[in-house]
């Protein structure tokens, strides 16, 4: 939505009716008042209604055994601008790629969403969510189990031939 | 019938009481719930909700400010002067909650010890009193804006002496056309006497109510003539080093003056406690018993005061303030701050010589239906309406359109002359 300038036309002196103004200034502030219609959004009632490429907390996919489908290949690590994610990769016995360590600083985190697009397994996302308020600094550091436990909706990522996402 | 069981001293004094504890009591609820539909209302004039987390619709918020503002920490500047810094806000608040006093709220109610006046002390000076007290008010402004040795609060103090100086005489002023058309200065009287010309004043006197309407917003330093707290200019004024409870007590006074004067339109140019269009409810206190009115011959008829006609009464008033009271907030949320010398033009070049104008006027009017020998009714007041109407429309056309104010885009002085402008620099003006 573009922001758009009103340009008020100032009239010149002696050609404005203050008394007219007030009584119309009057009426407006009272349609305003008897209007049922309010842009108030009644938040813990009422959801807000999140975009689809809305970014928030990151959300891990896993496979359906239980795993985690990353497959520690370290693009995420790289590509992230905050420097908050922190991987240690390691391989099972049939040479599989898994991550021993990786856990995300939500605090550091700009949800720039870099880490979802370079993904090449789908893994990492991040998801439309934001109620993370916590009691302590160090719970905002999400480990895998924390990432993995993570239901929420994932963000859509950007479609070139959709560029709206309508 | 109409005949009027005096009370007793035990009684007197007793009812008395009751009435001091019910209406303060009634006047602060008032209060209170004035500052939730304060913010109520100019959320609702921006499309918004406002306070409605603390109880149903919010109706509890009041009582979590006030215990929020007793329990807050009171801070002291360290180079106010304290025993004046503390004085301010029981000065600002005392004359705001004893000038409802005077101010009758219903027709008398019968009991079994004798008919009680519906009105705290209905004093014989009525509107002199509150004249007197709510100019009183100043001082606590003065005196908070001088004690925190701020400037921004010091300036806010100095602006509210000038500006209650400049409206407290036109509101006298507007107030005299009503005490010429009573002929006297007791509010009980100037209900009955709306009664019995069969209108309220504000037809009769319809320019002295715009007069008292604006003065009134002045008086009680409100939009748009908040020139005292101005925050886009003072801070918040003479209240800026306030904290918790003493703020609290600046902004109860503000608002319990915002009653009392709603109160008072109603009174003096809303006809009181008195019901349109039913002459049943008129009563007032005649050679000992109770009158209605004045039939043909002269001789009085008698009126017999009922717990029902109090009620109903009690409820006209309560609408009539009530209207008042919404008006004053949607006055605020509507009308942009006047600027300090246009505050000053109105009072002084506007408003004083105007009401002084329109004294005569009213003086005259009735002098010549004095002389006519028209009996004080219907036609005497349609007269007054006739005349009023069409100097208050002369009025509303010669103060508009910047004939008399004008507003900052004029850019030429008195005489019509263009004011000389500043050149450029760098213009064609400065290089030859």
């Amino acid at each position: 939505m573009a922001i758009s300038v009103k340009v008020m036309r100032r009239p010149e002196a002696g050609r404005t009716s203050y008394m007219r103004a007030t009584l119309k200034g009057m009426s407006l502030t009272f349609r305003h008042m008897v209007r049922p219609t309010k842009v108030t959004l009644e938040y813990p009632e009422e959801q807000p209604d999140l975009h689809p490429r809305w970014r928030g907390t990151h959300r891990m996919e896993v496979h359906a055994d239980g795993r985690p489908k990353c497959v520690a290949c370290g693009l995420c690590p790289t590509v992230c601008p905050a420097n908050c994610i922190r991987l240690v990769g390691g391989e099972d016995d049939q040479g599989n790629r898994y991550p021993i360590v990786y856990e995300i600083d939500e605090f550091r985190c700009i949800f720039c969403g870099m880490c979802q697009e370079v993904c090449p397994v789908e893994a990492i996302h991040v998801g439309q969510h934001f109620e993370n308020a916590e009691y302590t600094r160090d719970r905002f550091v999400y480990d895998l189990d924390r990432l993995m436990e993570q239901d929420h909706p994932v963000t859509l990522l950007w479609d070139p031939s959709d560029p709206r996402s309508e | 019938m109409g005949e009027m069981q005096e009370l007793s001293t035990f009684w007197f004094v007793t009812i008395a009481a009751v009435k001091v504890v019910a209406v303060f009591t009634v006047v602060m609820g008032v209060v209170a719930y004035m500052t939730l539909a304060e913010r109520r209302v100019s959320a609702f004039i921006q499309d918004r909700l406002g306070p409605n987390r603390v109880g149903p619709f919010g109706l509890l918020q009041p009582i979590a400010d006030g215990i929020k503002n007793i329990i807050k920490e009171e801070t002291m500047p360290g180079t106010a002067a304290k025993f004046y810094f503390v004085l301010g806000p029981a000065l600002a608040i005392m004359p705001a909650v004893v000038t409802i006093a005077v101010i009758p709220f219903a027709a008398p109610l019968p009991t079994p010890v004798g008919t009680v006046d519906m009105v705290v002390a209905d004093v014989p000076i009525g509107i002199l009193y509150i004249l007197a007290l709510s100019s009183l008010a100043v001082y606590g402004i003065v005196l908070s804006g001088w004690a925190s040795n701020n400037k921004y609060a010091f300036l806010g103090g100095l602006r509210a002496s000038a500006q209650m100086i400049s409206y407290e005489v036109a509101l006298g002023l507007s107030v005299i056309a009503v005490l010429l058309l009573v002929g006297n200065v007791t509010l009980t009287e100037t209900v009955w006497k709306q009664q019995q010309l069969g209108m309220w004043f504000v037809f009769p006197l319809s320019l002295a109510f715009i007069f008292f309407l604006i003065s009134a917003l002045a008086e009680t330093n409100r939009l748009p003539f908040d020139m005292p707290e101005a925050e886009s200019e003072l801070i918040t004024g003479y209240h800026t080093e306030y904290s918790a409870m003493k703020f609290s007590m600046f902004f109860i006074a503000e608002y319990a003056h915002v009653v009392t004067a709603s109160a008072l339109l109603a009174t003096l140019f809303f006809g009181g406690w008195d019901i349109p269009f039913w002459t049943g409810d008129d009563m007032f206190r005649h050679e000992g018993g109770w009158i209605r009115g004045f039939d043909e011959a002269g001789a009085p008829i008698p009126a017999t005061p009922s717990v029902l006609i109090t009620l109903l009464t009690l409820g006209a008033f309560c609408a009539k303030t009530g209207f008042f009271l919404l008006l004053y907030i949607w006055i605020r949320w509507t009308l942009p701050r006047f600027r300090y010398d246009q505050v000053m033009h109105l009072g002084w070049k506007v408003l004083l010589p105007g009401a002084l104008g329109y004294i005569m006027l009213v003086a005259g009017t009735m002098l010549v239906l004095d002389q006519l020998e028209v009996p004080y009714g219907m036609l005497y007041g349609g007269v007054l309406t006739a005349v009023s109407g069409i100097t208050t429309l002369a009025f509303l056309f010669f103060v508009d359109r910047d004939r008399v104010i004008s507003g900052a885009h004029r850019k030429r002085n008195v005489a019509g002359r263009r004011l000389p402008v500043a050149p450029k620099a760098g213009g064609p003006a400065a290089t030859s």
